[in-house]
């Protein structure tokens, strides 16, 4: 392997990991700080692109498109928090898996019901659809580039909103300690339905701006939510930068995984074992890292609560 | 008690007299809903456009159609025949998409002697050693059209080949059959993570290695995920990407658009082939579903069309088992299907053609899979040399 397709592979890596954040920063935030299993989160991410995938078709501009998306996501979000999710608070976690399973199934039919069962269509701008030449003489496809762009945009946005501003306090004292934060007059409700709606905006999000490059389909939520709560469980759950961080392993580990084990295999095994051994081995990679991490940290790398 | 004993006798002396059955019941199990779902859609639409055309009767007789959602889970699929067979008591099944689930459900199916017309998925397992005279497909062998791509890799002078499939059985089916078909090197042969979502990794492997041809079997949301990312990563310019009809038809299209332009894909059907019965297939079709039909909907459809030729030429003696299998294997003779002429091996799978199709811009502006080509003519399943039919 040459050290430009090294290079190459990393970038991939961390443009895969920045794709699994847009989706795991909404999931921990609302794991972490309302307590929540939520598995509808990968239903959000669905009615995102579905909704992302419409609006640009009938705008015929993506960019125009994008705001009213996120925006249009964050009130699917926020009502069904009103009307079925806020009922769930006090229950144990098996009940919140079941109702939010239950959730994932009527999503889906739903989404049939208005779209169909085919497969729709979501491209990005037309000006980003081939590669371009970065130095060193890889040719990356430029849509890439945008993702790595807005996943990082996104990242340092969460990180000043969580650590800066009042309703990050806020945030940041429910994750930490509820009852100490009711106690001392937070308003519980409300803020649980800003976060859960900005979860959702970030579900949308991630659905516009990955359905250029994934397919846009009935279920498509539910393939990415594994590796989503993957990500979180190693960041530490309700953790941002564990998320961050976690997401970006995940990709550099799963990408280099299929980009390197094969050589490694080959090299060490005759061809009949290696071709074997390598896709399987390579696609339980981030499930031994999550083991790892789980042996040596329970809590997560950067667990929010002390 | 007395009632039921002489119900009981009554029902075995119908069976063993073999009376005409005055009304067909079938069982169509088949993945309906989840991500799979849209190709048993497919199929169904086109089964049922048949059957509407047909005045709702195969064969002359009433027909009732019972369908079963599998859910593409073979366990699901086994309890759903069961129930198909033994409660419904269905006369004929049909439906199955997922090689997998076909497996799973297939011995209660053979065990009830209970005939099976594959619209899609016909497992080597089935069509070999394993072959049953209750089996008959009405789609392709699973190995046909992947055969076909290597002949037309080798014909089109691609010297070396890149391949990349799923990492299940159907996925070592896949390039099994390629192999067979292409003469050329093969310079790698990929197997990936099944519903694996980011194939940048791959992409940019098969860059590097520079092959002439990149073979792809990657079906439903992964061939959609990577065909986007194929077409991002500008590798069309240097590679000529060729994939299985599966991966590229009707249903496909509409959701990748241009990024899948200048693809050649396989196929034992075209939605321009130049016939009569594909031409009001194709008319009816976009007229009841206000879309274009995939290779799918056509097995769907051409499946109903096999079945009705068969109880015609049974007599409506569906339980007549040898009347109704020479009819079964006389049916493809009997009818006009919309891929043309064809006649089953004595495998009970299709002798059919194979064409190549190339998505294009057509002239009004749409995007379509033309037919360019034929590769094989009149190919036979190359497990049928196995079957030994009892």
């Amino acid at each position: 392997m040459t050290v430009t397709l090294f290079l190459e592979q990393t970038l991939n890596g961390i443009q895969f990991g920045l794709m699994l954040f847009l989706l795991a920063a909404g999931l921990t935030l609302v794991f972490g700080i309302m307590d929540m299993i939520n598995l509808a989160h990968g239903s959000l991410y669905m009615i995102g692109a579905y909704l992302m995938a419409s609006i640009a078709q009938a705008t015929g501009s993506f960019w125009a498109a994008l705001p009213l998306a996120l925006l249009a996501t964050a009130l699917v979000g926020a009502a069904l928090e009103i009307a079925v999710l806020r009922r769930l608070y006090e229950r144990d976690h098996m009940t919140q898996v079941l109702a939010t399973f239950s959730i994932i199934l009527i999503a889906n039919e739903v989404v049939r019901m208005i779209w169909g069962s085919q497969p729709i269509m979501l491209n990005g701008p037309a000006g980003l659809a081939g590669p371009v030449e970065l130095p060193g003489g890889i040719q990356y496809a430029s849509y890439r580039l945008v993702i790595i762009v807005i996943g990082a945009a996104v990242a340092l946005m969460l990180y000043l909103l969580v650590t800066k501003t009042r309703i990050g306090m806020l945030v940041r004292a429910g994750a930490s300690n509820r009852e100490m934060a009711v106690a001392m007059g937070v308003d519980i409700r409300r803020l649980f339905t800003i976060v859960f709606a900005m979860g959702a905006a970030l579900c949308g999000l991630a659905g516009a701006m990955l359905g250029p490059i994934l397919a846009v389909q009935v279920g498509m939520g539910e393939n990415i939510l594994i590796l989503a709560f993957v990500v979180i469980v190693i960041g530490g759950i309700g953790s941002i930068r564990g998320a961050f961080i976690g997401a970006l392993l995940v990709g550099l580990v799963d990408t280099m995984g299929r980009a390197l084990l094969p050589i490694v295999f080959y090299g060490l095994f005759p061809p009949m074992v290696a071709s074997n051994l390598a896709p399987a081995v390579s696609s339980i990679m981030i499930y031994v890292l999550m083991a790892g991490v789980l042996f040596f940290r329970p809590q997560g790398l950067f667990p929010a609560r002390g | 008690m007395v009632k039921t004993i002489i119900g009981a006798l009554a029902a075995g002396a119908l069976v063993t007299s073999a009376q005409a059955a005055n009304e067909l019941k079938i069982g169509f199990l088949s993945t309906l809903s989840g991500p799979g779902g849209g190709i048993g859609i497919e199929v169904r639409d086109g089964f049922n456009l048949a059957m509407k055309l047909a005045g709702g009767k195969l064969g002359g007789l009433p027909t009732e159609v019972v369908f079963a959602d599998d859910q593409l889970n073979p366990e699901v699929g086994k309890q759903l025949a069961e129930r198909l067979l033994k409660r419904d008591r269905v006369n004929l099944m049909t439906g199955v998409i997922f090689s997998n689930v076909m497996l799973a459900v297939w011995p209660a199916i053979e065990q009830s002697k209970i005939f099976y017309v594959a619209p899609n998925s016909t497992p080597t397992r089935i069509s070999g050693e394993g072959c049953s005279p209750y089996f008959f497909s009405a789609s392709w062998p699973n190995e046909g059209h992947h055969e076909a791509a290597g002949h037309f890799a080798t014909s089109k002078g691609y010297k070396n080949a890149y391949l990349i499939a799923p990492n299940y059985p159907a996925g070592k089916d896949a390039l099994t059959g390629f192999k067979r078909g292409y003469k050329g090197k093969i310079v790698n042969e990929v197997y990936t993570k099944v519903n694996q979502l980011d194939y940048s990794a791959e992409l940019a492997q098969i860059r590097a290695a520079k092959p002439d041809t990149l073979y792809a079997f990657l079906p439903g949301g992964m061939g959609i995920n990577f065909l986007k990312q194929f077409g991002a990563s500008g590798l069309s310019k240097e590679i000529q990407l060729v994939v299985p009809g599966f991966v590229s038809d009707q249903d496909i299209i509409p959701a990748v658009g241009e990024p899948m332009l200048g693809l050649f894909d396989t196929s034992h059907w075209a939605y321009d082939l130049d016939n009569d019965a594909n031409r009001r297939f194709v008319a009816e079709f976009e007229k009841e579903y206000k879309r274009l039909p995939s290779l799918f909907a056509e097995q769907g459809y051409t499946t109903a069309l096999i079945i009705d030729a068969a109880v015609k030429g049974a007599k409506g003696k569906v339980e007549d088992e040898k009347a109704f299998r020479t009819a079964l294997m006389r049916a493809p003779t009997q009818v006009k299907t919309p891929r043309g002429d064809w006649k089953a091996a004595p495998n009970g799978t299709p002798i059919q053609d194979y064409y190549v199709r190339q998505i294009v811009k057509d002239d009004k502006g749409r995007i379509v899979n033309k037919r360019v080509g034929t590769v094989l003519n009149g190919h036979v399943d190359f497990w049928a040399k196995d079957c030994k039919m009892k």
